[in-house]
């Protein structure tokens, strides 16, 4: 979507955001799997980017979270004799238009842009992966009805979808964080179910089946083990989705109304500004956001090849 | 379509959204009837399918005009918006791609990556900013608002200026996603033994690229053109609201801040046949671009 939505759909094809199958063709619960995990691990610390993608996102939340503890600034009432005021020693990024430092406002915004991220993706895998999970698993009828509804979700833009659902709820961080999550779920689904439909024919999960394991068993002992990874991967590149779907909400006015604050409501204002030259409401907010969802991004890329076992060879 | 059949009727009345909140509920329950609210959802599904069918999208209170003219009126404008971006974008994707997969792991590569990467990871209405600060503001070449310059498609035409930096936002957007595929492509396609042979039999350089790499590349994006439509179109939104520029994402946007459902399920509709006809269309020339692919007649 994408994003931006429009990442939406390079994520289910080539780069970036491709998921490619990871399955490890024995049981990786034997004594395999440990030693495997790690030398991913170690592989995606070899990664440059992903290390730049992970520091990055790091610093963020440390911006975000222990940064108004190390700079304080007035965030709750206005001040109208600051208004707008350029960046100097009092103020290092200035004020914007109700007299709120700007800079103490990035940390705040932020918190709330990387809270509905990342909780949004985690809605988002829990749903894509039991949808994709149930529907390989149940097959038949039950699988073409909920392949198409996976398909006719694709048909329609991620932006329209988040703004038809927007309409119908009221705006608030909580409200965001399932649309987002709702909006997102698609590609796990269409990943997890490619996954399992292989899972199921492997040896060991028809070995475990012949010998009697419940089903519920043998998804969550073979099938949820062995999807984690993507899914992981998937859900990394959803959050610089939500980041940027929720900028792009906040910007159409149907984002979290004040007092909550992100990057994207924060640019919003500074649009109101864009002739006056007041820089300082324009670049720092789109700085944060174009710094973040690259994180995410390198940092899926970097995952998702560490555990790729056929690009490892290269 | 069924998915919207329900979202469709799950948020407050229209009634309510028409007559305010002071109505009383007797003319609440008049509108109801006029309308064929008062019945079951099963039934106002079956009804509003049933005039889709017959070519009637709805009605718009808020506009007080048919969703049908609102879309016949607004619907080019995106068209020659959403054209444009395209064809620009593949345009430049193409051989943009094509010179990394050559050059690969160069400068020139390197450079093209982290374009792309920013390129999608930049919300696109701040993109659009930038472009106003810098062409608009500092520099006034370009007008940063399309408003009633953009009327019809005819006005569009008066005064093509205004097209410009919607267009290249989308176009740079988009670029950023068709390159990398285009890049992918092409990279595997010169791994391939057949680009080995054409080296050996003595093909130049140009030869090569024109003969052999370009058209096998190409499978990938068209299929990929057919498939991005509905990102190009999410973005198409974003750029008309932040350009004022009155197409149908524009209007869909009005819709969605004024709660106007008949114009959100006919935008929706006509986005998913798009995507649908698109898919089709990609599919076809498919078929014409490699041989190999021939779809049974039975």
């Amino acid at each position: 979507m994408s994003s931006h939505g429009m990442l939406d759909l390079g994520d289910n094809l080539l780069t970036p955001g491709t998921v490619t199958s990871t399955l490890p063709t024995e049981d990786p619960s034997s004594a395999a799997g440990p030693r495997n995990r790690r030398a991913a691990l170690r592989e995606l610390l070899h990664n440059h980017l992903g290390l730049i993608g992970l520091s990055i996102i790091v610093l963020m939340v440390l911006f975000s979270f222990v940064g108004p503890l190390v700079y304080h600034t007035n965030q709750v009432t206005t001040n109208l004799t600051q208004v707008n005021l350029p960046p100097s020693g009092k103020f290092p990024l200035g004020t914007d238009q109700v007299g709120y430092d700007v800079l103490g406002r990035l940390m705040v915004a932020g918190q709330s842009s990387l809270e509905v991220g990342l909780a949004a993706a985690v809605i988002a895998a829990g749903i894509g992966t039991l949808w994709g999970a149930v529907s390989a698993f149940a097959g038949g009828w039950v699988d073409s009805v909920m392949m198409r509804i996976v398909d006719a979700l694709i048909a329609i833009p991620t932006v329209l979808l988040v703004l038809l659902l927007a309409t119908i709820v009221t705006p608030s961080v909580l409200t965001m964080i399932y649309v987002l999550g709702f909006v997102s779920w698609i590609i796990t689904a269409r990943v997890v179910r490619g996954e399992v439909l292989v899972l199921r024919t492997l040896d060991y999960v028809s070995a475990s089946r012949v010998a009697g394991e419940r089903p519920v068993r043998i998804v969550l002992r073979h099938v949820v083990r062995n999807v984690i990874g993507i899914v992981a991967v998937q859900a990394t590149f959803e959050v610089a989705n939500a980041i940027l779907l929720l900028a792009t909400l906040s910007f159409l006015g149907l984002g979290p109304p004040p007092p909550a604050v992100n990057w994207g409501g924060m640019l919003t204002t500074g649009l109101n500004y864009i002739f006056d030259g007041y820089w300082w409401q324009i670049y720092p907010a789109g700085l944060c956001i174009v710094l973040t969802v690259v994180a995410f991004n390198l940092l899926g890329d970097a995952t998702r090849d560490a555990l790729d076992v056929r690009l490892r060879q290269d | 379509m069924i998915v919207f059949g329900v979202l469709h009727f799950l948020p407050g009345s229209p009634a309510r959204a028409m007559l305010g909140v002071r109505a009383t509920p007797g003319a609440i329950a008049a509108f109801n009837k006029a309308n064929g609210y008062n019945r079951a959802l099963p039934m106002q599904y079956l009804l509003y399918i049933d005039r889709l069918v017959h070519g009637n999208l709805g009605f718009s209170y808020h506009m007080d005009q048919s969703v049908g003219s609102l879309l016949m009126l607004d619907l080019p404008k995106t068209a020659l918006l959403v054209g444009i971006a395209y064809v620009l974008a593949i345009l430049i994707a193409i051989p943009v791609g094509l010179a990394q997969a050559l050059k690969r792991n160069k400068p020139l590569d390197h450079g093209f990556t982290v374009f792309a990467f920013i390129g999608y990871s930049m919300p696109m209405f701040w993109l659009a900013m930038l472009l106003i600060v810098l062409f608009a503001v500092q520099t006034h070449v370009l007008p940063p608002q399309a408003g009633t310059a953009a009327s019809s498609v005819g006005a569009v035409f008066h005064n093509p200026k205004v097209l410009v930096l919607p267009i290249a936002t989308l176009t740079i957007v988009t670029v950023a996603q068709f390159s990398r595929f285009m890049r992918t492509a092409a990279i595997d396609n010169l791994l391939q033994d057949y680009i080995r042979t054409a080296k050996a039999k003595g093909l130049s350089q140009r030869q090569l690229v024109m003969r052999h790499l370009l058209r096998n590349s190409l499978l990938p994006i068209v299929t990929l053109i057919g498939l991005s439509l509905p990102a190009v179109i999410s973005g198409a939104i974003v750029v008309e609201a932040v350009f004022n520029y009155p197409g149908m994402g524009w209007l869909f946007w009005q819709a969605a801040s004024t709660h106007d459902y008949p114009v959100l399920m006919g935008f929706t509709i006509v986005v998913a046949v798009a995507t649908v006809v698109g898919n089709l269309l990609a599919d076809i020339v498919y078929a014409i671009l490699d041989p190999r692919i021939r779809y049974s007649r039975a």
